[in-house]
């Protein structure tokens, strides 16, 4: 599923809405979701999962080309635990 | 870097309710009919891929065997199909910008 697929969804289940309208909410949706994890919060979805962030240090890495050594400098990354309804489902069969 | 708390569905819906303009009710109806979407058809085995957010990728993890941490007994840990996300260049550099 991709997310003009996920519009046309929604679309048919709120045949009240209008397609910008269903836009706006996808996207406002995914840049709250977003913008919480850029401020060092995190995001709980129950039944889906939840989103947050972890440290990376800083490490030493390598110029795979020319083998020279770099500082790749220490950052935050997102990262999501699915929930456990979502295991389960995932595996029902 | 402030420290802030959880969001949740009702925040999720509060935004909507503010940002768009659907009453609080079709708001939370909303943010409801997005998750159980995306849940449907990664419950069916698809992919969902949200452009400028990131990808929900499904792995399916052959058998192989674990140990009680505790006995050291030898359990074969069953196939399984595992959720993971990855996320967009966008929202990685969202985050690490921190804005």
């Amino acid at each position: 599923m991709i997310r003009s697929e996920l519009l046309q969804a929604l679309a048919k289940d709120s045949p009240g809405l209008r397609a910008e309208e269903i836009e706006r909410v996808v996207d406002v949706f995914f840049d709250e979701i977003a913008g919480r994890l850029a401020d060092g919060g995190r995001v709980e979805l129950r039944g889906f999962g939840a989103f947050s962030t972890r440290e990376r240090d800083a490490r030493k890495g390598r110029n795979p080309r020319t083998g020279e050594s770099v500082d790749v400098p220490g950052k935050r990354v997102p990262y999501f635990k699915p929930g456990k309804e979502m295991r389960i489902r995932l595996n029902a069969e | 870097m402030r420290s802030v708390g959880t969001l949740t569905r009702a925040d999720l819906a509060e935004s909507i309710n503010r940002r768009v303009g659907l009453s609080r009710a079709d708001s939370l109806e909303m943010v409801e009919a997005i998750l159980q979407h995306m849940s449907g058809a990664l419950a069916e085995g698809e992919n969902v891929k949200i452009s400028g957010f990131g990808t929900f990728l499904l792995r399916d993890k052959a058998e192989r065997i674990g140990r009680n941490p505790k006995t050291g007994v030898e359990v074969p840990i069953t196939p399984r199909r595992v959720l993971t996300f990855r996320a967009s260049q966008m929202l990685k550099d969202r985050i690490s910008d921190g804005s």
